[in-house]
């Protein structure tokens, strides 16, 4: 019997970050763009997927891949409005990993093909935390808040806050009726993600998504370029 | 409840590991886990249990967890500093544009194993 110590220093999830730098490499060799979008349940990750779709369409087009626990409800929204969409059913995970979306993205390519799409939204479950650690070869992540959940959010989740390229306030047309106290959130934001650019939006009565949309667009373009 | 899906990559990589580097079991596993990875500890602690319970190399394996603590760099004036989950902002300039060294890990540093020697 013989002991010893044998050095690893390997990332945990390196399984899902090789998979994420092989789909990453196969997003640029297409030319898409691709957006994570996280937030939590119900704060309108769907509605903000299909006014930004509205907004660029005649620009980019677009596919959906939606990660839900169950059901296949956004999917069928997002074919209702005439955008190709897969929906991946995780079965009780609570975020999407590597392997899931390699096999979404076959099915698209399969579909309408990859050279067929400039953007794809990848729709996560909705979660303030466990999406954060799975990296799934996206250009950017955006974190999608909505006024009812409240200005506290960022101090109770940091992380996610923090990892988001791009944070969007959702519902502001119904802030009169929540004390949402932007001044705290933004205190907030300014220390703990100071790069990231805000935007407050609503996504079912337009205010704000110009701007949102605006910017998305230079995003793209500059990674084309 | 991201422990899980933590604790079961470092149980796949370092039951593999260990496999390769001939062990008859592994002793422990020394992790590396930034403050802002948002590991909960007691979580993955009960992960551990269930988890190496499972895998008969690392049945019974200690676990071990170094903490690192958050450091960033700022890109204007070079200057590095520690900081805490909230202020990612240098505290020297006042930049917003910073670089994170360290913090976020989450990596399996090292294990040790048993071998048989004939």
């Amino acid at each position: 019997m013989a002991e010893k110590t044998v050095s690893l220093n390997e990332p945990i999830l390196s399984r899902n970050e090789r998979l994420a730098a092989e789909l990453r490499q196969r997003f640029a060799e297409h030319k898409v763009y691709v957006v994570n979008v996280l937030s939590s349940p119900g704060s309108g990750k769907t509605s903000t997927i299909l006014a930004t779709n509205e907004r660029l369409r005649s620009r980019y087009r677009a596919a959906v891949i939606e990660g839900d626990i169950a059901s296949d409800v956004d999917a069928v929204t997002m074919k209702e409005a005439g955008i190709p969409a897969v929906q991946i059913n995780t079965g009780g995970l609570c975020h999407l990993e590597g392997n899931m979306i390699k096999q979404a993205v076959d099915a698209l390519d399969q579909g309408v093909g990859l050279d067929a799409i400039d953007v794809i939204f990848i729709e996560n479950v909705g979660n303030l935390v466990c999406p954060v650690d799975f990296d799934l070869g996206e250009n950017l992540s955006i974190m999608i808040l909505s006024v009812p959940e409240g200005d506290d959010k960022p101090v109770k989740y940091p992380g996610i806050f923090q990892h988001a390229g791009a944070v969007l306030l959702n519902k502001v047309d119904v802030a009169p009726a929540f004390d949402f106290d932007l001044d705290a959130y933004n205190a907030v934001l300014n220390e703990l993600n100071p790069r990231a650019p805000r935007f407050s939006v609503s996504a079912t009565h337009g205010e704000g998504m110009g701007a949102w949309c605006a910017w998305l667009s230079e995003q793209i373009e500059a990674a084309r370029a | 409840m991201h422990e899980l899906g933590i604790v079961s990559g470092v149980v796949e990589v370092c039951a593999k590991s260990a496999r390769e580097a001939g062990a008859s079991r592994v002793l422990s596993v020394r992790l590396r886990i930034g403050d802002m990875a948002e590991v909960m500890d007691e979580s993955l602690r009960f992960a551990w249990e269930a988890l190496t319970e499972e895998e008969p190399l690392m049945r019974g394996a200690a676990l071990e967890v170094e903490d690192v603590h958050p450091a960033s760099i700022c890109l204007d004036c070079a200057e590095e500093f520690e900081h805490d989950r909230f202020h990612l902002r240098c505290p020297a300039c006042g930049s917003a544009d910073t670089v994170l060294l360290r913090g976020r890990e989450l990596e399996i540093a090292s294990i040790d194993i048993e071998t048989e020697d004939d």
